[in-house]
């Protein structure tokens, strides 16, 4: 059985006015049906272009795909014509950005953009009625854990709060029942309490659907709690891959190790907090070899070269020389 | 929302009342004297006095701008010292004509702008675009007057394809007056025929007038689209799966048209006060002619009428321009 998505060597390059920045440094990662991804890594680090690479979303030109195949289903999406990623958007591959405010288009009733989406996720055998669609949408609504859900259509977005309207806009992710769902940050600009009651959500509806999960993020909290797998990314590469609870409990990427560490505990002493030293490098012109040398308290003269990544046992694969021996 | 009307409406009542004091002050401080001009040049002093008790003139000029006033209540928009006409029926008589112009210019710039902007947007950069772009450019610097005897002498003189001036041929029946709209009289009446002749007559004119708010609409509606196609919801709307059309003409335009709105409702007022050179080019008798005839003559009270209902017509068209925000825009919508 092929994976549901498999981008293999995925090379990405950002045309700026200072040249071509390589944002993607040939990403691997495979995702298979039920399960839970979290993608981390810090802000620039590519996460999120690698989320939008899956539907095709970054425009081209500025970007550029240098190497490297999207395989959804067996099918490459970086060749496919834009009818037929149309036929994936919304219906195969739902989506979930991060700030709810500006996601939702302000002049229409969120019925209508509901609707809208159930209707262009309607398969041509189930060619749907509006009527129908609407109908689905207030059920969907109503799942999604909002009150008087069929009254509710009729609401422009600002009538909502920001937790109801990240509540919305999972309902139009998944109205079209995808099989994959790529989550762009969905909690990071929600209230720490809404946050939990959106992961919880979105963990329900998961479980309920089978459907598998590409959570980028930038808390690894939020790994842990909601992911059964964990990518951990670092200036357009994946350094370390695997379950979480192997990652998690016994990283093997330094890099990896610095995240966890810098996460405080309840026995550090208040502001002893642990930080990483140095900055991301510059991507116009990226150090040779691996990226993380630079800031690595373990590099030496082998880190000149790119690190392949290597299997460090079932599944938990690492880029980093210190794994080769 | 009809409070909200009303509430507006009454906010409109002292700016207008301030237009009044302005307008009547600037006409009595002009230098001439009006009074001997309408008297006649072989008027004795004796003969000026009684033209000038006649019209109340020799009164202190609070007291006139108080009768004035108590008149415009009364629809009394008072005579002139011309032609001895009440303004009033002057108005009614010369504002549908300029109304018809400006409405018909209006229709052309945003049934041509909005769509044109939009495609310039999606195109953006390619010739499309470039081409429209310095097209705009010399639409909105060539003087409406120079672009209108332009359109004469290539439509009417060259090609000879329509009417080169005036509003409807006197050889010909006009439509009964009810509107005084004469395209829209004209199919009330059932009359197709008079319908053309008024629709040919009107065309030159009104394009002439259009292609300066055209250009501006165009570029403004542009510009708002690519802002809009940035926004993070289109983004959502693309990988959800929606077509591009329907992103473009249903999420999009609406959006953009919003920003668009306040040009559109300030042109119509600029449009509207701006009417002279266009309708002195093509002999078109509307309130423009109407009121450049008086100010050469000095008479005044045509000039303060003519000010105050373009005042008014600028005032109301920016409240519905405020209403139509709040039916585009749900988020500035009054309760």
């Amino acid at each position: 059985m092929t994976a549901l998505l498999e981008i293999q060597g995925l090379h990405l390059g950002m045309q700026s006015f200072d040249g071509e920045a390589h944002v993607l440094n040939g990403i691997d990662l495979t995702i298979n049906r039920g399960e839970i991804w979290g993608v981390v890594g810090e802000t620039g680090c590519g996460k999120s272009l690698t989320g939008l690479s899956v539907s095709r979303l970054v425009p081209t030109p500025p970007a550029r795909y240098r190497a490297g195949r999207i395989l959804f289903e067996g099918q490459d999406v970086l060749s496919m014509p834009e009818s037929e990623l149309r036929k994936l958007r919304g219906r195969r591959i739902g989506m979930i950005f991060q700030d709810p405010t500006t996601n939702l288009n302000p002049s229409f009733r969120i019925g209508d953009q509901l609707v809208d989406v159930a209707l262009a996720a309607a398969r041509h055998s189930e060619r749907t009625t509006r009527v129908a669609a609407r109908d689905l949408a207030a059920r969907m609504l109503d799942k999604v854990g909002i009150p008087n859900a069929a009254s509710r259509l009729d609401d422009y977005p600002h009538q909502f709060s920001g937790g109801m309207r990240q509540r919305v806009l999972i309902a139009m992710a998944l109205i079209g029942q995808p099989s994959l769902l790529i989550a762009d940050e969905p909690t990071t600009a929600l209230d720490v309490s809404v946050q939990a009651q959106v992961l919880a959500l979105l963990k329900g509806m998961v479980a309920e659907t089978g459907m598998a999960v590409m959570l980028i993020t930038h808390n690894l909290g939020v790994v842990a709690q909601s992911c059964t797998h964990v990518a951990v990314m670092y200036a357009g590469n994946i350094v370390e891959s695997g379950r979480v609870a192997q990652v998690i409990r016994r990283p093997a990427h330094p890099y990896t190790q610095a995240l966890l560490a810098a996460i405080p505990t309840r026995h550090v002493a208040r502001g002893a907090l642990q930080g990483l030293a140095g900055s991301v490098p510059d991507l116009l012109a990226p150090p040779p070899g691996c990226r993380f040398a630079p800031r690595c308290a373990h590099a030496s003269a082998a880190c000149a070269t790119l690190p392949a990544t290597v299997a460090v046992e079932g599944g938990h694969r690492v880029a980093c020389v210190l794994a080769h021996a | 929302m009809i409070r909200f009307l009303l509430r507006r409406l009454l906010l409109t009542v002292p700016v207008l009342l301030g237009l009044t004091v302005l307008v009547f002050i600037i006409g009595r401080m002009l230098p001439g004297d009006p009074v001997a001009l309408a008297a006649g040049p072989n008027a004795s002093a004796a003969e000026i006095a009684d033209v000038a008790r006649e019209f109340g003139l020799d009164r202190p000029l609070l007291t006139q701008y108080g009768s004035y006033l108590s008149g415009l209540l009364r629809g009394d928009f008072g005579v002139s010292i011309f032609t001895r006409r009440p303004v009033a029926e002057d108005l009614a008589a010369f504002l549908p004509a300029t109304l018809e112009l400006v409405f018909a210019a209006m229709f052309i710039a945003v049934a041509v702008g909005l769509p044109m902007g939009l495609a310039t947007a999606v195109w953006r950069d390619r010739w499309p675009d470039a081409v429209s772009r310095v097209a705009a450019l010399g639409a909105i610097s060539m003087p409406r007057f120079f672009l209108g005897l332009l359109l004469q002498l290539g439509f009417a003189m060259w090609l000879g394809w329509l009417p080169l001036s005036g509003r409807f041929p006197i050889t010909e029946d006009p439509p009964p007056w009810v509107t005084g709209f004469l395209t829209i009289d004209s199919l009330m009446a059932g009359d197709l025929y008079a319908f053309g002749v008024a629709c040919q007559h009107l065309l030159l004119p009104a394009l002439a007038m259009s292609l300066s708010p055209l250009a501006t609409i165009m570029r403004m509606m542009r510009a708002s689209t690519l802002e809009v196609l940035q926004q993070d919801y289109v983004l959502t709307e693309r990988a959800l799966g929606l077509s591009r059309s329907l992103i473009l003409f249903k999420y999009v335009s609406r959006n953009a048209v919003a920003a668009t709105l306040t040009v559109i409702g300030l042109y119509f007022g600029w449009l509207l006060g701006g009417t002279v050179l266009v309708e002195t080019v093509f002999d078109w008798p509307g309130i423009g002619l109407y009121a450049t005839k008086s100010v050469v003559s000095q008479d005044f009270m045509p000039v303060i009428g003519v000010t105050l209902v373009i005042g008014t017509i600028f005032v109301v068209s920016n409240l519905l321009v405020d209403v139509a925000q709040g039916l585009v825009n749900p988020r500035v919508r009054v309760e």
